[in-house]
């Protein structure tokens, strides 16, 4: 059985959340993950969700609450955008080296300055390297499927990392859209009851949580954290098989889009590859050779994957939605050319689009597909839909 | 004894065995070491009372010295002493004060005669 109902992105979120029902949330108001953490005080206020929620004064607060409840033994999560995340930074990489499974919906918005309310990924790129999983949604579907896989995956024993969930800002978070729901009971037993490592509140086996760690032991724990990385790429398949049994709703790391055989193939991840989808559509029934590859899990990096399913391409072109502010790209291309190195013949462009929110269209996407055709291509990042 | 690899420690740097800050000696961090006058000493216990790593010896409630293996070096005891009865002597310089083991300074019996 399955509830069908129209649901903007955050209250997609506030259902998971609902449904998730964590011991424990902390969270501090930002714009645009507001409406998320305003409907799921609804559900607390209302008693619907068991859920001790902390309102605390700040970001730093929320994620330094949750790395506390987590390792008293909690299943906590938070959400946050944008300034928030850059407020968190410091804890975003304690959860993660204290192997904290926490999950947190982050409704992406571009970082200040100049200040701006609307989407890109300057906040959940800048933070790909704290040692949190990254997974990116495309439609609001996502949201809530992604939302509940990401626990699950979070505290398996072989992963104990915490999870971004990670979707774009009012382009989702504020459109309604249909969404199918799982049984409250559903998402309860698919999760399964949270059995924390070692917890703090376990007075009988009492631990130490964060001692210093200096130049005798330090390497070897960061050495389990990058293992417990590298865990957690099979575990997002495993998870994401079982919830195709649940669910009937097919999930992966990335998703090949008509790219398989395709010459001319884009990548991007989030909302604009609903887009993109739309143009290979148009593209395709004019016969174009081409086709769209959508990442979801960007941590861990899938390489030897998207290796396979890039290497025969004859040009491929990388969408980033945050400007490395580098002089040489994006993120998403910078990862993408790195594990492409000396496996592919392929030219590889970069596109930066869309930052502060500037909309893209079906004819933008068509664009790049036309630029890879006419061999168009730079060393450094094109910029589109920029005023020259 | 080789420590650990990364594959058998705990995760996430905790420490899963309660009361271990036994193992772990901490008195080559000090520059300084105190010593006391027992002379002047009135065993009030503030030094025992106050320092941060357990290290002051005291037996029938009187200062007996401290636990250099852990101390320090950091100079609470002698900042807090009432009757300035500890002085804090930089290690390097250690043996210009006649003091044993335990840092009890060894006072010259006085000559019953001419004293």
């Amino acid at each position: 059985m399955s509830t069908i109902l129209p649901l903007t992105g955050n209250e997609s979120g506030a259902e998971v959340m609902r449904q998730i029902a964590p011991d424990v949330v902390a969270a501090y108001p930002i714009t645009p993950q507001t409406e998320l953490m305003h409907r799921f005080a609804d559900y607390v206020a209302d008693g619907k969700v068991p859920t001790e929620l902390i309102l605390v004064e700040s970001e730093h607060s929320a994620m330094s609450a949750c790395v506390g409840a987590s390792a008293a033994g909690a299943r906590v999560m938070t959400a946050t955008s944008s300034q928030g995340m850059a407020l968190m930074w410091e804890i975003l990489y304690i959860a993660a080296a204290l192997r904290l499974p926490i999950v947190m919906p982050l409704v992406n918005r571009s970082l200040s300055a100049p200040i701006n309310i609307h989407c890109d990924h300057s906040d959940s790129m800048g933070a790909r390297d704290t040692g949190w999983l990254q997974l990116y949604c495309e439609n609001c579907q996502e949201i809530y499927d992604t939302g509940i896989q990401a626990m699950k995956i979070a505290e398996n024993k072989d992963v104990l990392l915490p999870v971004m969930v990670c979707y774009d800002g009012f382009i989702l978070s504020h459109t309604v859209e249909r969404v199918e729901l799982l049984e409250d009971h559903e998402v309860k037993g698919f999760i399964g009851e949270h059995i924390a490592d070692h917890p703090l509140l376990d007075v009988d086996n009492p631990v130490t949580y964060g001692p210093l760690d200096l130049q005798d032991f330090y390497f070897e724990h960061k050495r389990q954290e990058a293992e417990a990385m590298r865990n957690a790429k099979p575990v997002v398949l495993q998870v994401a098989e079982e919830y195709e049994v649940l669910s009937g709703r097919k999930y992966g790391l990335f998703e090949e889009y008509f790219s398989k055989d395709a010459e001319y193939i884009m990548v991007c991840l989030g909302s604009a590859a609903g887009t993109a989808k739309a143009a290979v559509d148009e593209l395709r029934a004019a016969g174009e050779n081409v086709g769209l590859l959508k990442l979801r899990v960007f941590r861990p990096f899938p390489a030897e994957e998207l290796v396979a399913a890039l290497a025969d391409a004859k040009r491929i072109a990388v969408m980033d939605r945050a400007d490395g502010v580098n002089s040489i790209g994006g993120p998403v291309f910078s990862e993408i050319r790195a594990a492409l190195y000396g496996r592919s013949s392929a030219k590889i462009s970069n596109y930066i689009y869309g930052l502060g929110g500037r909309d893209i269209d079906i004819e933008m996407m068509k664009s790049v597909f036309q630029d890879m055709k006419d061999g168009k291509y730079a060393e450094e990042a094109f910029y589109l839909g920029v005023r020259e | 004894m080789p420590e650990k690899g990364w594959k058998e420690l705990p995760i996430g740097g905790k420490i899963l065995d309660a009361g271990n800050s036994i193992e772990y000696e901490t008195g080559s961090w000090r520059t300084f070491r105190p010593v006391v006058d027992k002379k002047k000493c009135i065993n009030c216990l503030r030094c025992w009372l106050l320092c941060p790593d357990s290290s002051i010896f005291v037996e029938d409630e009187k200062v007996m010295g401290y636990d250099y293996a852990y101390c320090k070096g950091c100079g609470i005891c002698a900042e807090m002493c009432p009757v300035d009865a500890i002085e804090m002597v930089l290690e390097t310089e250690k043996d210009t004060v006649e003091a044993d083991e335990r840092g009890i300074k060894v006072v010259q019996e006085e000559d019953p005669e001419t004293g």
